[in-house]
């Protein structure tokens, strides 16, 4: 059964997931004793050779590493011309070099945000970026270490599709969707802060 | 103080609900640990050396006696019998289960309370200056905008993983007394020259293992503009601060790497895009919130009560306590009092359920049923009468909790350290339990005078340790405890971070160090000098010479 959020439903995912292919061993990165479990932004984690040796799909919606958008555009051109062509970036990507590669990115049906770990939380402000700077308006779709208790949030940061991950339910997660009612302040998904939405009379004294 | 409407209250019920299927889940093994932790923490939730500790959210430092009489009960309830005030106006308790926490959480919301981001690496509690409102040198009174930014801060979507935790304080005195400048962004108020209320933004500040003071990044900001500037400021934060070291995660770090004249374009810049956005404040809802801050329904008094006075006269003790716990007011015949939780001998900033009650109950019958809890760990009574005062006096007395030592050397300000605490390098509360032994006589110490002593058992300096005029660091060395002391660090508009005055000591060492760093300040000070004076006047090493002469000395 498929993993995908899209809206508050569970859909299949039509896309095909193209990742650069591991080429060696990975080194483990230490930092003051301990494994640096995030990556810094901008920091560049992988290499021309992966770049090169990346099978694309012959057929079919493909969804790309920038990376590869990036190097490889003569080749994929035409497949973004057919509808069949979205994007993926890591949280520690730079958004700009997502922006400055398209004309115009809502020429993507589908951009999607890879985070390695659940408390990287820069995924929300990407959203967030994407929706509002960049006026992004296909789907946004959350990818990765994705549990139902981020999902309330990744919604408000503008967020409408997320890849739970393959351990858990997205049944279960639909659920959390709905975690707060009357949220205190303007986000993507409701710009009005509270005092804005409804009118807020003092209470009486208990 | 403020009260929630049904929004407020839906928003704290259906933390409850989701953090209730959240233990749920991980108690039936649908979470692992690693996978509970932030959520835990997001709730204040840490698991420490005997148990977990739960930390409660008092918002700016507020409470009213119905709270705290729910305080006091939970504690009895869940834990054992006590609760530990700490320097960020929160309640800390010990030995709660962690199966019992949502019932706690329940409890809370009943008296419109929650351990929301107490803490967890998102915005923590706002603090503030125990005596907003009230301050004879206050400006402009801060809670209004620190509640504003309560709900905002509040599950902010975008804000709900940060690199590190958050804190934000809020001041509008001409002291500062909420340590603006060792926040991760500080608001200092006052009225700019249009006699506006406006904003001098700090950022950058914190202790811990790099204490770093604040920069400032902008001498004016309209106040409509806070939270949408605060967006700019975390927003740059959360996508450039350095995860990948959680020792370099707090925004000082990155505010000190870019310099704060880089950081401060890189903020203006989002700012740009963020500014008049829907987040900002209205008049409406800034008067919508400040009514639940007016002043409160005072009696006209004359500034003089003769009953107070001849109990001053007649009564030594009433006087002392008096002297050190009892504070100026904005209104005739008011005064702000200060309840010791340093009682010497016990840990600082603990209070039994039997204590809270009392404070609760003063509070009821003094002092219009609110209370403030203040970050040197100690409880106020904000608004009451001078004609009360002796009466309060006897009371709290019986309750232990009238030690006239506010301000003084024992009312050491300390973090739970090796007792608790599963990070702690070494025990901090037996010191501050040494020390206050070691100067058991009240003379002697209001002869001290003004002093702040701050004890910390690890870097992490929960303890402000790096600001206290004399600062204790427990530090380890090959597995055994030792102390490193510091002299002439500083809260206030005038902060300043400590210096070590050279190798660590032993923890039986530590009342003779105090001892000897005391005997210069006496022989060396001049009239009406208060220690941190002396020592910003003659140096550190006077101070040391004195205490490692002696120390050699004895070894030989
Ligand atoms: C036993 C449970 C506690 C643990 C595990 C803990 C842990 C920590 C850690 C790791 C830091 C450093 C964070 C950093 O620099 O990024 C810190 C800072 C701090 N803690 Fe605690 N703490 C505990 C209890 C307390 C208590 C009871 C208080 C209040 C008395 C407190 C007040 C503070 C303050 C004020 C800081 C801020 C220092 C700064 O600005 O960096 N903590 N704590
Ligand atoms: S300073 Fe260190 S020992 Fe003390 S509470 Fe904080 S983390 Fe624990």
């Amino acid at each position: 059964m498929s993993n995908l959020i899209l809206g508050t439903s569970i859909v299949e995912d039509e896309w095909n997931l193209v990742k650069l292919p591991v080429l060696g061993e990975e080194t483990v990165r230490k930092q003051a004793g301990k494994v640096v479990l995030f990556k810094l932004t901008g920091e560049k984690t992988y290499s021309e050779e992966q770049i090169a040796a990346t099978v694309i799909p012959a057929t079919g919606k493909i969804l790309v590493p920038l990376s590869l958008w990036i190097a490889r555009r003569a080749e994929l051109e035409s497949r973004l011309t057919a509808g069949e062509l979205a994007i993926w970036l890591d949280t520690h990507e730079v958004l700009a070099d997502l922006v400055s590669a398209f004309d115009d990115i809502n020429q993507l049906p589908l951009i999607a945000v890879h985070v390695e770990r659940f408390a990287d939380g820069r995924i929300f402000s990407i959203g967030n970026l994407l929706r509002t700077r960049h006026g992004y308006k296909n789907t946004l779709r959350a990818f990765g270490d994705v549990l139902r208790d981020q999902l309330f949030f990744l919604k408000r940061c503008g967020f409408d599709s997320y890849l739970i991950r393959a351990d858990r339910s997205a049944e279960d997660a639909l659920a959390s969707l709905k975690d707060f009612s009357q949220p205190y302040q303007g986000a993507v998904d409701d710009k009005q802060p509270v005092w804005r939405r409804v009118s807020r009379q003092p209470a009486s004294q208990p | 103080m403020y009260k929630y409407d049904e929004i407020d209250q839906a928003i704290v019920d259906e933390r409850v609900a989701q953090y209730r299927d959240q233990t749920r889940r991980y108690l039936a093994g649908e979470l692992t640990d690693e996978e509970f932790r932030p959520l835990r923490l997001q709730n204040g939730l840490y698991i420490q050396r005997h148990a977990p500790m739960l930390r409660i959210a008092v918002p700016y430092g507020m409470l009213s006696a119905r709270q705290l009489h729910k305080l006091a009960d939970i504690a009895a309830r869940y834990d054992r019998g006590y609760g530990h005030f700490s320097t960020r106006q929160n309640l800390q308790l010990n030995w709660p289960k962690l199966e019992d926490v949502p019932d706690i959480l329940a409890e809370l919301a009943t008296v419109q309370m929650h351990a929301i981001q107490t803490s967890g690496n998102c915005i923590r509690n706002i603090t503030t200056d125990q005596f907003a409102g009230i301050a004879s040198d206050e400006i402009i009174d801060p809670r209004a905008v620190a509640e504003i930014m309560r709900q905002w801060s509040t599950f902010h979507p975008e804000f709900a993983l940060l690199p590190r935790k958050f804190k934000i304080a809020v001041s509008g005195t001409k002291q500062d007394r909420a340590i603006v400048q060792a926040h991760d962004i500080g608001l200092e108020f006052y009225r700019d020259d249009q006699n506006k209320m406006a904003i001098k933004v700090w950022v950058g500040g914190g202790l811990g293992r790099t204490p770093i003071l604040g920069s400032v990044i902008r001498e004016h900001l309209e106040w409509q503009h806070v939270l949408t500037y605060c967006e700019a400021i975390i927003r740059v934060y959360n996508l450039h601060g350095r995860r990948d070291n959680a020792y370099k995660a707090r925004i000082k770090i990155l505010v000190k790497a870019l310099g704060i004249d880089e950081f401060r374009k890189q903020v203006e810049a989002e700012w740009a895009y963020l500014k008049d956005s829907p987040n900002t404040i209205t008049e409406a809802e800034l008067q919508r919130v400040a009514q639940y801050f007016t002043k409160m329904p005072y009696d006209t008094l004359p500034a003089h009560d003769a009953s107070f006075d001849s109990a001053i006269a007649s009564n030594p003790a009433f006087a002392a306590w008096v002297k050190r716990s009892v504070h100026a007011h904005q209104q005739p015949g008011y005064r702000a009092v200060t309840l010791s939780l340093k009682p010497h001998g016990r840990a600082p900033g603990d209070a039994t359920s039997e204590q809270m009650h009392v404070v609760a109950d003063l509070a009821e019958n003094y002092s219009f049923g609110e209370l403030r809890v203040s970050h040197e760990q100690n409880l106020i009574l904000a608004d009451v009468k001078l004609s009360d005062l002796f009466s309060i006096w006897e009371q709290a007395r019986a309750a232990g909790l009238a030690t006239p030592n506010i301000g003084l050397l024992t009312d050491i300000i300390c973090c739970p350290g090796g007792d608790f605490c599963s990070l702690a390098n070494a025990k901090s509360i037996p010191i501050a339990e040494a020390i206050q032994q070691q100067f058991d006589n009240l003379d002697y110490l209001h002869d001290i005078g003004d002093i702040e002593l701050n004890i910390s058992g690890c870097m992490n300096a929960c303890g402000h340790h790096h600001i206290g005029h004399i600062g204790i660091l427990g530090v380890d060395k090959d597995g055994s405890e030792w102390y490193q002391v510091t002299i002439g660090g500083k809260q206030g508009n005038d902060a300043s971070i400590g210096t070590v005055i050279g190798p660590s000591f032993a923890a039986e060492e530590m009342p003779g160090v105090v001892q000897r760093l005391i005997d210069v300040y006496l022989q060396e000070r001049t009239e009406e000098e208060r220690f941190i004076d002396t020592v910003r006047r003659i140096g550190v090493a006077p101070f040391k010479a004195h205490v490692y002469a002696k120390k050699e000395a004895a070894h030989v």
